[in-house]
């Protein structure tokens, strides 16, 4: 069922993608349109993480057809394919924050490679960042084996948008934080997405973030996208997976706060 | 980069940033239009810094940013510093037509507050004699360490002695594994290529005096008793001591050595000793074949380039060297495994949370062990000379 979306900015077409004799990926389609934050569930082990990988060119596929930002990345040069990779940025699972740098160093890092300004600016949009992402400036000069798992979350994130990126891919963004904080965060991508015109792919199992902070929900399993639409959409799907994962107890209980 | 020059970046020259400054009576107004965005932020810092010095020339300085078609954290960030530069006592800059869009974005960057500085020490006397210093007192802490960790792995050997059960001989056969079967291939190339030297120069200088079958008493003893183990023990520390290292140390750095204490079990029993007794039981195994790999490339040598044919070499051979040159080197062997073993396992746990810790604390111990194995063997040397050995 492939959906088809003018704006979409990610656009993914027959994606197979296999390990060893293991398929992960079938044949799968899937569109993120412009502007929206796309929630991107489905059971452990379904291949949410190799989609967002195989996306971002960390995991080859057999076959398929890749474009983001209207660039085929098989297609695209060097030169286009870093254009494309300095318009989006990303938050890795674990972080992934450069562990014998600062945070200071791993905010600037990508700004330094690809912009040439002062050392001023430098140090000041690392403080709007860590700002904006709810940290205090005095964390700058810490090394991520100081920091806690929540704050390298945040770190990570501050990095990944360092660059004002149009796309940001996060990866369980609020596992490991506490609710207070994934409530923050949620709200932070709201705000950021609403300022900065973001897309937002976001691979989550919170389900507070995808009633608070998702415009559509992608469902994989399969190796298949099974749903795409809006939580109703999701509510309403006879699919048993989603039948249980959205009426759940836990699902029920999120819906039922005020 | 942004010279990359696709037809993207073409059509956004256009979209080049400006501030344009329009007098009003008293005050003024500053027109941002463009793109205000990270892609555009050298021209934006320069065209800001610029216009910071305006600061109090006027009563009333506005900052309009109608125009402005797209904007971002740089953007913001800019225009947010502008405004805070040209406010003084006399003076208040402000924002003016900021689209709902926008504002929430501004008012984050509001919150901005300066960075921290960097606080970063001049080089001087003081702090060189400081690093010597500390270099010193380090000297002591390793060898603290050191001492500390053999305790560790006599006191972990003797609990096992006690309870045999608790012996890991999964763990110590896959480790003989790695130290020892799979590290033939190389000793014995290595060693065989040395004999081959040794022998090939030794021909070379006897034969001036017309001693060339002196070469063998000294490619015997000087492979069975020195070269063979020293050799072996440093390609051994270059090669099992890192890896023991850079494992222990990547455990250290994702806590999985915080995991096994917390569930009761002895990292020293059950990480260090089958690493330990599979280095001990290896190191002897592979000096002795590359012992006989260098012999035989002697041999080889001294019969292909110097015509000693192989019996005449044998016959000189068991003349030349008794059983106690092989056992002096055979040894050695164990307590230089010992030693290696120790100090890369000191160095995997005093890795600290980061990539560059782990391979600083790799390279020490591989530094440490070649260093330590020669030391040992300068011991060994004077010891067996007072007993006559």
């Amino acid at each position: 069922m492939p959906e088809q979306a003018d704006d979409a900015i990610i656009r993914v077409r027959d994606i197979t993608v296999q390990f060893g004799k293991t398929r992960v990926l079938d044949g799968l389609n899937l569109d993120v349109r412009r502007g929206e934050i796309l929630g991107f569930v489905g059971p452990s082990g379904a291949g949410k993480s190799v989609l967002t990988r195989t996306i971002i060119g960390l995991v080859p596929k057999v076959s398929g057809r890749i474009e983001v930002f209207g660039v085929d990345l098989d297609a695209a040069s060097s030169g286009q394919r870093r254009a494309v990779e300095r318009r989006w940025g990303i938050l890795f699972q674990q972080g992934a924050l450069f562990s014998s740098l600062t945070v200071r160093q791993n905010i600037q890092f990508p700004v330094r490679e690809y912009l040439r300004v002062s050392q001023r600016l430098l140090d000041e949009i690392m403080v709007a960042k860590l700002v904006m992402v709810g940290l205090k400036p005095e964390v700058a000069d810490r090394y991520p084996s100081e920091l806690s798992g929540g704050m390298i979350k945040r770190v990570a994130l501050a990095r990944a948008l360092a660059l004002d990126p149009e796309l940001v891919f996060l990866d369980e963004p609020t596992s490991g934080l506490d609710p207070i904080g994934a409530g923050d965060f949620d709200e932070l991508v709201r705000t950021l997405q609403r300022t900065l015109g973001l897309t937002v792919f976001m691979v989550t199992h919170d389900l507070d973030s995808l009633y608070t902070a998702c415009d559509r929900i992608a469902v994989l399993g399969n190796g298949k996208i099974i749903a795409a639409g809006s939580i109703a959409d999701m509510r309403a799907s006879q699919h048993p997976w989603l039948q249980q994962y959205f009426n759940g107890k836990r699902a029920r209980a999120v819906v039922a706060e005020p | 980069m942004l010279s990359n020059g696709n037809a993207a970046e073409g059509q956004k020259v256009s979209g080049d940033p400006t501030l344009e400054r329009i007098a009003q009576g008293e005050g003024l107004a500053l027109c941002a239009a463009g793109n205000w965005t990270a892609r555009f932020a050298p021209a934006l810092e320069r065209i800001v810094s610029d216009a910071e010095k305006l600061r109090g020339t006027r009563p009333h300085i506005f900052i309009d940013v109608s125009q402005v078609s797209s904007l971002d954290t740089f953007g913001a960030w800019l225009i947010e510093r502008l405004r805070r530069s040209l406010s003084d006592a006399a003076t208040e800059a402000m924002i003016a037509g900021l689209s709902a869009n926008y504002s929430s974005l501004v008012d984050e960057v509001r919150r901005v507050g300066t960075a921290p500085k960097v606080d970063s020490e001049p080089l001087s006397i003081t702090v060189m004699l400081e690093q010597i210093g500390r270099t010193v007192v380090g000297i002591g802490g390793t060898i603290v360490s050191l001492v500390d960790m053999l305790g560790a792995v006599i006191a972990a050997t003797g609990k096992v002695l006690i309870h045999p059960r608790s012996f890991r001989l999964t763990s110590t056969v896959h480790h003989l594994e790695q130290v020892c079967w799979r590290a033939v291939p190389i000793v014995v190339l290595i060693t065989f290529l040395i004999g081959c030297i040794i022998s090939q120069q030794g021909i070379f200088h006897f034969r001036q005096f017309g001693a060339d079958i002196f070469v063998v008493d000294m490619l015997g003893v000087l492979v069975l008793r020195e070269i063979g183990v020293l050799l072996v023990a440093i390609m051994v520390a270059g090669r099992s001591g890192s890896a023991y290292t850079a494992e222990l140390g990547s455990m250290k750095m994702r806590e999985e050595i915080d995991a096994l204490r917390t569930m009761g079990f002895d990292p020293i029993e059950v990480l260090i000793l089958p690493r330990m007794l599979a280095l001990v039981l290896a190191l002897p195994i592979l000096a002795f074949l590359g012992a006989m790999a260098a012999l035989y490339g002697g041999g080889l040598v001294a019969w292909l380039y110097g015509g000693v044919d192989p019996e005449a070499f044998l016959l000189r051979l068991r003349d030349a060297i008794s059983i106690d040159h092989f056992i002096v080197g055979l040894v050695k062997a164990p307590v230089m495994a010992a030693v290696i073993g120790i100090v890369a396992c000191v160095e995997g746990f005093a890795v600290q949370g980061s990539a560059e810790s782990l391979g600083q604390h790799t390279t020490a111990s591989v530094v440490k062990g070649i260093f330590f194995v020669i030391v040992m063997d300068g011991v060994f040397a004077i010891f067996f000379a007072s007993i006559g050995m």
